[in-house]
């Protein structure tokens, strides 16, 4: 299997606050990492410093062997990373098909045409594409109007229409019923596991983490404290310490 | 007991998207009532719903006996209902004493009364930081300040919207200390919480929220021992 | 040495007035978000004001400074009054509709001054006991420049003692930053928008009240002072008090130095030419280094839009098409239906939809607010107005110049302005807009200033009223037609996307500035080409075609129509425009009318027009 995230001595502060503090994190082709923590740890910190919306005060990241630090997120997809975001963020005037269809305008770059009708462009491709998340049904309805569930199937039609080689998913799950969680996490490693993508992504969902992923790393307050196959991370008493909380260990 | 608070049949809306779904609520005088859930079940919507800060909302809400429906926020604050936004929202420009300064109303019958000088006794971190601009302070002290702060508005109930969130598990036990002691001066509490714990050990009673739907509604104790309940609509 | 420092003198006493009346405006924005157009109408009242106050009271000691005092109170309560009646209605109307509510006030304080106080410019009354020079470091300096060199910081510190020492200071402060969490606390918020439109408009009043020892009240100063204010608060960072002064204190001086210097050249241009574009140039380059200007704060940029998200565009429908065709056949016809003077009035009515329409673009498809649009028609009408008279180009040749130029200023232009987002961007627009404006205004030489050029006649096949309007009108109809096929097109849905989410939009390998500023490049060209047939329309081309003004009404056009229908501004512009037309044509009063009218409007239908239709054909959908 063919390395595609190398991430190595990752560091942000804001103003004081360390959020981050030397993570390493590494992700082959077709594997699923979950990366955990309690609220704060810095995951989301984390995820924005590798997809180019942060930039780290200290680290490298390589993608695909490549230094991506520096590059703005834009560039970052047009190298093979998609991704679907913690509060879902889709084109909300624009219906679920018109959402995958700028997908493809953007990946054939056809996104300065000033001719030609972009609800014709990549039509069938998209259709093809809604379908595969199971959303067919749905093309036509506005992206704005969507129940959160379908939104994140959106997202991820939008991110499959580039062909990555990452996908990159923060909190995908957060605010679904049991139901819809796992029939989304079903189908997102079965596609990815078919297209050997890499995933990275963050959760809260114990159910969809240890589920689905095949390791798991843990951060708390900024620093990654276990890393490794799910039931190693289960049994590790610093995991269970921190992520549950003296009051967690209570309940 | 009479009912402090009741909501009937709210359903709210961001847009044209119905994110909650004819919720039932009552929290008796003096209780402390934890409303549990994931993210994104729909916590903070209720809490922002009950304030009337959202632009669509159906369904009638009492307070103290008096219908607040049509209210606007401020005239539900100042009925004596404080809220505690789970963001903080602290005035990060003004400085400790004038975000209490912010909050400040009239003393109320029947409802504890603060002071600046008592408020410092509650939360003793924040009496060394009087003259700190807010966006200067940690995470444990802004969330401090944002509770002392609707404090000064002298309120009988407060809506506290997910006090433990991001702080570290010694400011968290602080957090439960305060809100206990808050409990001991008779003020009423509904509190919303990811962590199931912490709102176990502070409250009487519980609501689940689950996609915009309340999904269980008894003791704290019947929703402890309820295994299949937890797993299913709540994280840990 | 001694000249240069009575220049500075010079410079920082005519900074106190502006910082007065920009603090006001720094104010209401930080707290409101309102972009109050008003103010320099405030500030002309206030002005007047004082001196008939003065004039009553007799110019002794207490009847002058009584006069400035009532003066300013007295705006005040007209601030705090048109904030009761008319903003408190509009608050949750869609943004920039509190805009148009400020400029519709605009004009009725115009007219209402013209009809108090008269044509007539009305000099200034003197300040008791701060009259005649004194000497210092032996260098005379006029009296009133020491005492209004003292007066601003000293209401520099009241505003400090106010904002920072009273309970209803701190308030102003946290409503500043988060208005809903104040009110959550229990503080009625209308009041205290109130009681920031009294003090506002107050400090503006004060403004104009203060400046009259050394000027006059006449009744062009609020939209020539608007401009310059506008620059202040922007350069200090919007709702810095603090910002705004030193401001004020910079533009002042760079203006003071090139005045007083005026035979200087740069390059051949001399200094007196460049001090109306120096303070846009200021603004520009500070905006450049620090988009937030000096003192402001980042405006957080949220992804989460509140209020209900963009409608979606559809295709136009068989309603749509068959409306569409009858208006081509009466548009067609209309020569048979009308006299040759109302043919007129629709050729300038076709002209201005589609500069209507080419806002619309940018505001509407890209999201980009603009105050400052007439840059581009403007420049259109003088890409033509120069072709003509400085290379004597026949018509077909020289409408191609309008484009090219236009294109080109927004090319330039728009570069900075897609570096910024939301008021800082618009305000950057309107600069650029007072840029251009400026130079056709004191480049002489070249654009014939304040006369502009004339005698731009279209070739004897097209000078009949008849002609001219088949072509103008065939021109707009296909520059409407494409830039609605834009809307549709991949880069018009490109464009949609930055503005429905940004963070979506630069995740999908999208690069929303560079897009957008293909946009404003787009918009500037269709603008001018409108201004292009509106210079053959009129015949000349002046400064007033790259006005605020003409800016404010392109605004209103498409305000009125509906920013996010691609046919609203057919409707706003051609409503607006003959509207505009018939009221000139029948009163002398036609600016309160039309006020009047605008304000009306916003208050009865706060959606737009089409929003109110759309709404409407929803009531009727349902009761079928």
């Amino acid at each position: 299997m063919s390395r595609v995230l190398e991430v190595r001595g990752l560091a942000k502060a804001f103003g004081g606050v360390r959020a981050v503090r030397g993570v390493d994190l590494d992700l082959q082709a077709g594997e699923m990492l979950a990366l955990i923590g309690p609220n704060g740890a810095g995951k989301s910190t984390c995820f924005n410093l590798i997809n180019g919306q942060l930039q780290p005060d200290n680290g490298s990241v390589r993608f695909l062997g490549r230094d991506v630090v520096g590059l703005p997120p834009r560039r970052i997809w047009r190298l093979g990373v998609g991704r679907t975001f913690q509060v879902a963020a889709t084109f909300a005037s624009m219906s679920a098909r018109e959402n995958v269809q700028m997908a493809f305008l953007s990946h054939h770059r056809r996104l300065r045409r000033l001719v030609g009708y972009a609800g014709d462009a990549y039509k069938q491709e998209a259709c093809d594409l809604l379908e595969r998340v199971e959303m067919r049904a749905l093309a036509d309805r506005a992206a704005g109007v969507l129940a959160y569930g379908d939104v994140k199937r959106l997202e991820l039609a939008m991110a499959l229409a580039h062909g990555p080689r990452l996908l990159l998913m923060d909190e995908p799950t957060a605010g679904m019923a049991p139901q819809e969680r796992r029939s989304l996490m079903t189908l997102t490693s079965e596609i990815v596991r078919k297209e050997g993508i890499a995933v990275l992504f963050t959760e809260h969902d114990m159910d969809a983490v240890f589920s689905h992923a095949d390791r798991i790393a843990v951060l708390d307050r900024g620093e990654k404290i276990a890393d490794g196959r799910p039931e190693e991370v289960r049994r590790d008493s610093r995991v269970q310490a921190s992520y549950l909380g003296s009051f967690g260990a209570q309940s | 007991m009479s009912a402090m608070l009741e909501v009937e049949a709210l359903d709210a809306f961001y847009g044209r998207a119905q994110v909650l779904y004819g919720l039932e609520l009552r929290v008796q005088k003096g209780e402390v009532v934890a409303l549990v859930g994931r993210n994104g079940a729909g916590k903070s919507t209720t809490m922002k719903a009950v304030m009337g800060l959202l632009a669509r909302v159906q369904g009638r809400r009492f307070f103290a006996g008096q219908d607040i429906s049509k209210w606007s926020p401020h005239s539900i604050a100042r009925a004596g209902l404080g809220y505690v936004p789970e963001e903080r929202r602290i005035f990060t420009e003004l400085t400790v004493e004038e975000n209490l300064e912010v909050g400040r109303q009239p003393q109320r019958a029947g409802a504890p009364c603060w002071t600046p000088e008592r408020l410092f006794e509650l939360f003793p971190n924040l009496a060394e930081l009087r003259r700190r601009p807010g966006g200067q302070m940690s995470g444990g002290e802004q969330q401090m300040l944002s509770i002392a702060r609707t404090l000064m508005g002298n309120p009988s109930t407060i809506l506290l919207d997910e006090p433990s969130e991001g702080l570290a598990p010694v400011i968290v036990e602080q957090m439960a200390q305060t809100i206990n002691a808050l409990k001991d001066e008779g003020l009423t509490v509904l509190l919303s919480e990811q962590n199931l714990g912490f709102a176990a050990a502070l409250a009487d009673r519980a609501y689940v929220i689950e996609s915009g739907h309340i999904r269980f509604d008894g003791s704290m104790q019947s929703l402890l021992e309820d295994e299949d309940l937890r797993q299913q609509h709540l994280s840990l | 040495m001694d000249l240069l420092l009575q220049q500075l003198l010079t410079g920082v006493a005519s900074a106190s007035g502006l910082f007065l009346v920009a603090s006001g405006l720094t104010i209401i924005f930080g707290v409101t978000r309102i972009v109050n157009f008003a103010h320099g109408s405030l500030y002309m009242l206030g002005a007047y004001l004082a001196v008939s106050l003065i004039d009553l009271f007799g110019g002794g000691h207490l009847g002058f400074w009584g006069g400035v005092i009532l003066a300013m109170l007295a705006v005040g309560l007209i601030g705090a009054l048109f904030e009761i009646t008319v903003l408190r209605r509009i608050y949750q109307a869609p943004e920039l509709f509190q805009l148009l509510a400020t400029f519709g006030l605009v004009l009725v304080v115009q007219d209402v001054t013209l009809l108090i106080w008269g044509p007539q410019d009305l000099l200034g009354p003197r300040a008791p006991g701060l009259t005649g020079a004194t000497q210092i470091f032996g260098l005379r300096v006029p009296v009133y420049d020491l005492f209004l060199i003292a007066f601003a910081p000293l209401v520099l510190l009241v505003l400090w003692l106010l904002f920072n020492r009273t309970r209803w200071g701190i308030l102003i402060r946290a409503a500043t930053q988060d208005q809903q969490m104040v009110t959550a606390l229990g503080v009625n918020q209308k009041w205290l928008f109130t009681g920031v439109f009294f003090l506002g408009a107050a400090l503006a009043g004060l403004g104009g009240a203060i400046q009259l020892p050394k000027g006059d009240a006449n009744l062009h100063m609020d939209l020539q002072l608007i401009a310059a204010v506008f620059v202040v608060v922007v350069v200090g960072g919007m709702g810095s008090i603090l910002g705004a002064y030193l401001a004020a204190l910079l533009i002042s001086l760079i203006r003071v130095l090139l005045i007083t210097n005026a035979q200087l050249t740069f390059g051949g241009i001399a200094a007196w030419q460049m001090e109306l574009v120096s303070m846009f140039l200021v603004m520009a380059l500070v905006l450049i280094a620090r988009p937030w200007g000096l003192l402001g704060r980042r405006e957080v940029a949220s992804d989460q839009r509140s209020g209900t998200p963009e409608p979606r565009l559809r295709p136009a429908d068989a309603t749509l098409r068959i409306a569409g065709g009858l208006l081509l056949v009466v548009l067609l016809g209309l020569p048979w239906i009308v006299g040759s003077y109302f043919l007129s009035v629709a050729t300038e009515a076709l002209i201005f939809v589609l500069f209507a329409a080419s806002l619309q673009f940018l505001m509407g498809v890209g999201g980009i607010i603009s105050f400052g649009h007439a840059a581009y028609f403007g420049l259109g009408a003088y890409g033509v107005g120069l072709a003509v008279r400085h290379w004597g180009m026949s018509m077909e040749v020289a409408l191609l110049a309008a484009p090219l130029l236009a294109g080109v200023g927004a090319l330039v232009f728009g570069w900075f302005c897609v570096r910024l987002s939301g008021v800082y961007l618009a305000m950057l627009t309107l600069a650029f807009a007072q840029i251009a404006w400026s130079i056709a205004f004191q480049w002489i030489d070249l654009t014939g200033g304040d006369n502009g050029i004339i005698g731009i006649w279209p070739p004897d096949w097209a000078s009949s009223v008849t002609n001219f309007y088949y072509l103008a009108g065939a021109i707009c109809v296909i520059g409407l037609l494409c830039l609605r096929h834009l809307a549709f097109s991949p880069f018009g849905y490109t464009l949609r996307a930055g503005r429905d989410s940004p963070l979506r939009a630069d995740a999908l390998g999208i690069d929303v500035r560079q897009h957008r500023w293909f946009a404003f490049v787009l918009a500037g060209v269709f603008a001018g080409i409108a201004g292009g047939l509106f210079a053959y329309l009129k015949g000349s081309v002046s400064p007033e075609t790259l006005s605020i003004s003409l800016s404010i009404d392109a605004l209103v056009m498409v305000l009125l129509g509906g920013v996010q229908t691609l046919t609203g501004p057919i409707f706003g512009g051609a409503l607006y425009s003959v509207l505009k037309n018939e009221l000139i044509s029948l009163t002398n009063y036609w600016r309160s009318i039309l006020g009047l009218i605008i304000v009306l409007l916003v208050v009865l239908f706060p959606q737009g027009l089409a929003g109110a239709a759309e709404s409407l054909r929803g009531r009727l959908g349902t009761s079928r």
